[in-house]
């Protein structure tokens, strides 16, 4: 996504523009710091009537991707994003919208505004457990039905977790099972026997193989010598995803 | 042919129109040049087998080329890519589908070892639910490497007791493969 004509790089991004218009219309609706698109923050109940706004009357036409990110610890937790394309003047615009509830996040669909959220929706649900309301078809995409967890979320260790096959026949024929994978027992690892670098979040769990388990006691031998690994997201930094 | 010191050869000056042999070279020799391949093609390594089957490669040299995509028609599942969780219950049922005698090739990282994706969804290797023949490694395998690993399983089925397995029982005939 380059910079295109027309798109103002630095700070100024046209979220300004695109605010003085729709924030007399849409409640609640707030700039979010970005570095290249204009982005903003809108309030759950208004996702479909901005949506549908931006869509007839600012001309973006294609809604481009539906994600979301897990916050970990901060509450609202889920912030679930929607990036459009307005094609006649290859610009994008970022929407972005807090789940209110931690445990149960929840967001009204938008597949009755663009046929493409139907499977974006389906893959944020599959991997973060966002239910999105009155989705016509809300079912995992990736993973198989009746998978226990949603991988993406930050408490879903990076190795995965052990759990059934989604076929209990064959699991029970082939005594298989879905088995966690830790980084270092695989190919890409550089200093076998070494802990991943610091830089990867959970890069300190994979200390351990399928062959070396993790030592019970892994997290209190750590203590608070270990280096500071995860950004520092609640300081005064602007929550932007780059 | 030399095999465990006897002639396998016809001799014509000899034998006239009678072979002598034994049954399980005969046996072993029809199967191992008319292997039927079921490509389980799950990623990336299926363009690879799909090479090795055109016209450069050429496994028709072999008596490979009648790729069959029925499991009833086929004698050798060859697993060529990634096999997720999602999908190893397919795979384990296609191959109990297939009949006997059956090999599985494993082609590729992927399907040996999981290769590369070291992660939630991905199978270690699809010997986690079928039992495999012959692995081949290479990410992907180039046709050659195809080539040479579905030579190795044809010198493996030149090893194999098919007579007895065939003569004998269902419980003979897992003595045997274990
Ligand atoms: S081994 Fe490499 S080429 Fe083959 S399926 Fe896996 S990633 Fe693709």
């Amino acid at each position: 996504m380059s910079a295109g004509e027309g798109v103002d790089s630095g700070p100024a991004t046209g979220t300004g523009e695109l605010l003085d218009s729709l924030g007399p219309r849409f409640e609640g609706l707030e700039p979010r710091p970005t570095t290249d698109h204009p982005a903003t923050r809108c309030r759950a109940e208004f996702i479909r009537p901005l949506l549908k706004t931006l869509r007839d009357e600012y001309g973006y036409l294609m809604l481009m991707d539906v994600t979301a990110v897990d916050w970990d610890e901060e509450s609202p937790r889920f912030t679930v994003f929607y990036h459009l394309l307005n094609p006649k003047t290859a610009q994008y615009a970022r929407v972005s919208v807090d789940c209110l509830d931690d445990d149960e996040p929840e967001v009204p669909s938008v597949v009755s505004l663009f046929a493409a959220a139907e499977w974006h929706e389906r893959e944020t649900y599959d991997m973060f457990g966002i239910r999105f309301t009155d989705h016509p078809d809300l079912r995992r995409i990736l993973m198989w039905e009746g998978y226990p967890y949603f991988p993406l979320r930050k408490e879903f260790p990076l190795a995965g977790i052990e759990t059934e096959l989604p076929d209990s026949e064959v699991g029970e024929a082939t005594e298989a099972k879905v088995l966690p994978a830790p980084m270092m027992g695989g190919p890409f690892v550089a200093q076998s026997g070494q802990p991943m670098s610091a830089s990867e979040p959970r890069g300190r769990d994979e200390s351990w193989t399928e062959h070396h388990h993790r030592p019970e006691d892994f997290d209190a031998l750590e203590g608070p010598e270990q280096p500071e690994t995860l950004e520092d997201r609640s300081g005064d930094k602007p929550r932007i995803e780059d | 042919m030399k095999q465990n010191g006897t002639e396998l050869g016809y001799n014509s000056k000899v034998e006239g129109d009678v072979v002598v042999t034994k049954a399980d070279a005969v046996i072993n020799w029809v199967r191992s040049h008319s292997v039927w391949p079921m490509p389980m093609g799950l990623a990336c390594c299926a363009i690879e087998l799909m090479g090795a089957s055109a016209s450069r490669f050429d496994i028709a040299r072999f008596g490979m080329e009648v790729m069959r995509f029925s499991p009833r028609q086929s004698d050798c599942m060859i697993v060529a890519g990634t096999v997720t969780y999602k999908m190893a219950p397919a795979v384990r049922r296609i191959y109990d589908q297939m009949a006997e005698p059956k090999w599985v090739v494993a082609m590729g990282a992927c399907a040996s070892t999981g290769g590369m994706y070291r992660s939630y969804a991905t199978m270690q290797g699809v010997d986690h639910v079928v039992p495999v023949d012959v692995y081949i490694s290479g990410c992907p395998p180039r046709p050659e490497a195809l080539l040479d690993g579905m030579m190795r399983l044809q010198e493996k089925i030149r090893t194999e007791h098919s007579s007895r397995e065939l003569l004998g029982g269902r419980e003979e005939q897992m003595k045997l493969r274990a």
